[in-house]
C-alpha cells in the first residue's frame, strides 16, 4: 500500500496547492470525512469550511474552501473548490473586517465566506 | 511645392499614423493573447477534474437525473453565442454569429424551438438590427472573462434546464464559441452541453480508455450529480468564455498585422508617386529656365545685329 496521498487542491481559475500527503480532512454535507492512503474512492460533496492537509514532511496546510467536492480514487485526491485559499493567503484583518460588514449588512452569503476565511487562517497558526 | 507633391505628402502622413496606431493595437492584442492563453491553462486542472468526478457518477451510478437524461421528445432548445464585444478583429464573429445561425436552423428544422442567449456587444448588435429575440445577453466582460462572470451566464440556462418545458424550461443546451486551435488557427464551433452524452464525457475524462473505479457518494449519487452538474456547466462556459476571449486576441492580432502590413505597403507606393511628382516638377522647372534662357538669347543676338 502506499503510504501518501497525491493531493491536488484546485480551484476554478488555478491550481491552489498539490503535493503528497498522509492525512486530508474535509467537511461533506454529511460530516466531516478524513482521508488516509488506501481508501475506498469517494466522491463527495463539501461544505464551506477549513481543509486539513497533513503533508508527507509532517508539516499542515490549511485551506478554506467555499463549496465543491471531493474525489478521491487510487491514491489521488482532488479537492474542487469554485474558490479556495491557503490559510497564510488569508488576510486576517481584512477577513475580520468583512465579517463585521457582513454582519451589520446582513449578508449571510458573505458572513460565512468571511467566518470559513477566519476559521481557516486560525486554524492554519 | 506642387500641388501634386502636397496631397501625396499628406496622405503618406496620414497612413503612417494609421499604421502607428494599427502596430500598437497588434502588439497589445499579442501580449493579451498569450495572458488569456495563460488563463486558459490555469482554468484546466479544475475542468479536468470536474468532468473526471461526472464521468465517475454518470457511469458508477444507475441515476436518472434531468440533466443527464435525453428527453423523449424535445421540443425547445437554448442556445448559448459567445461573441466579443469589440470588432476589429477580422471575421471572428462573423464566424461565430454564423455557425450560431447553422445550428438554430438545423434545430429549428428538427421541430425544437430555440431560445439564444448572447454573450458580447457584436453579436447582440447583430440581433437587435434584425429584430430576433434574444432571452437574455451579457456584455462588458468578453475581453477578460472571470469565473464570475461565467456564473453570471449560466445561471440562467441552468435555471432553464431545470425547469419543465412547459413552464419556460428547455430540453437541450448548445454552445457557439470559438475554439483557440493555435495562433493561426481558431475555429468556430457549436456543442451540445446538456443533456450530457457521458460516453463523450467519459472519453474526455480518460482517453486511454481506463476503467473507472466504483465510487462510495457521500451523501447519494443523486446529491453530488445535483451539486455537480451546475458546477460543470458553470466550468463549461468559463472555458469557452476564455477559448472565445484568446481566439478574440489572436484574431485581432492577425488582422491589425495585416492592416499595418498593407500601410506599409500604401506608404511605399504613395513615396513613388511623391517622388515622381517632385521629379516631374524639377524636369519642368529646368525646362521652363532652359526655354527662357534661349529665347532671351535669342531675342539679344537678334538687337545686336
Amino acid at each position: 500500500m502506499a503510504a501518501e496521498l497525491h493531493v491536488a487542491l484546485v480551484a476554478a481559475d488555478r491550481e491552489v496547492w498539490s503535493g503528497e500527503a498522509t492525512l486530508v480532512v474535509a467537511r461533506t454535507t454529511s460530516g466531516d470525512i478524513g482521508v488516509m492512503p488506501g481508501h475506498q474512492p469517494l466522491l463527495g460533496v463539501l461544505e464551506s469550511g477549513p481543509v486539513t492537509i497533513r503533508t508527507r514532511e509532517g508539516g499542515t496546510v490549511v485551506a478554506a474552501v467555499h463549496g465543491g467536492f471531493i474525489s478521491f480514487a487510487d491514491d489521488k485526491l482532488s479537492l474542487l473548490a469554485e474558490i479556495a485559499e491557503l490559510s497564510d493567503e488569508i488576510d486576517v484583518q481584512s477577513a475580520e473586517q468583512e465579517l463585521a460588514r457582513a454582519k451589520a449588512e446582513d449578508d449571510t452569503e458573505a458572513e460565512r465566506r468571511a467566518d470559513v476565511r477566519l476559521r481557516a487562517a486560525t486554524a492554519g497558526r | 511645392m506642387g500641388a501634386q507633391l502636397r496631397v501625396y505628402k499628406r496622405r503618406i502622413r496620414s497612413v503612417t499614423a494609421t499604421k502607428k496606431i494599427t502596430k500598437a493595437m497588434e502588439m497589445i492584442a499579442a501580449s493579451r493573447v498569450v495572458k488569456a492563453q495563460r488563463k486558459v491553462a490555469a482554468s484546466t486542472p479544475y475542468a479536468r477534474e470536474l468532468t473526471r468526478a461526472v464521468s465517475a457518477v454518470g457511469t458508477g451510478s444507475n441515476t436518472k437525473h434531468p440533466l443527464t437524461t435525453e428527453a423523449e421528445n424535445p421540443t425547445r432548445t437554448a442556445v448559448l453565442l459567445l461573441t466579443s464585444d469589440r470588432g476589429l478583429a477580422g471575421a471572428f464573429n462573423s464566424n461565430a454569429i454564423k455557425a450560431a445561425e447553422q445550428l438554430t436552423e438545423r434545430l429549428e428544422r428538427e421541430g425544437k424551438q430555440v431560445d439564444t442567449y448572447i454573450v458580447g456587444r457584436r453579436g447582440v448588435a447583430h440581433y437587435n438590427f434584425r429584430e430576433r429575440k434574444v432571452a437574455e445577453m451579457f456584455t462588458g466582460f468578453t475581453d477578460e472573462p472571470t469565473y464570475a462572470d461565467a456564473k453570471k451566464v449560466a445561471a440562467p440556462l441552468i435555471e432553464a434546464i431545470q425547469n419543465e418545458t412547459g413552464e419556460g424550461g428547455v430540453d437541450e443546451l448548445h454552445i457557439v464559441y470559438t475554439e483557440f486551435v493555435s495562433m493561426m488557427t481558431q475555429t468556430a464551433l457549436a456543442d451540445r452541453l446538456l443533456p450530457l452524452s457521458l460516453d463523450e464525457v467519459a472519453r474526455e475524462a480518460s482517453p486511454k480508455g481506463e476503467i473507472l473505479p466504483l465510487y462510495d457518494f457521500e451523501p447519494s449519487a443523486e446529491d453530488v450529480l445535483d451539486a455537480l452538474l451546475p458546477r460543470y456547466v458553470e466550468s463549461r462556459v468559463y472555458n469557452a468564455l476564455l477559448q472565445s476571449a484568446a481566439s478574440k486576441h489572436a484574431a485581432t492580432r492577425r488582422a491589425m498585422k495585416s492592416a499595418t502590413d498593407n500601410a506599409g505597403e500604401l506608404i511605399e507606393t504613395l513615396t513613388r508617386l511623391a517622388n515622381q511628382a517632385r521629379q516631374a516638377e524639377i524636369t519642368q522647372e529646368i525646362s521652363e529656365i532652359v526655354g527662357g534662357a534661349s529665347a532671351l538669347a535669342d531675342a539679344t543676338a537678334g538687337s545686336d545685329r
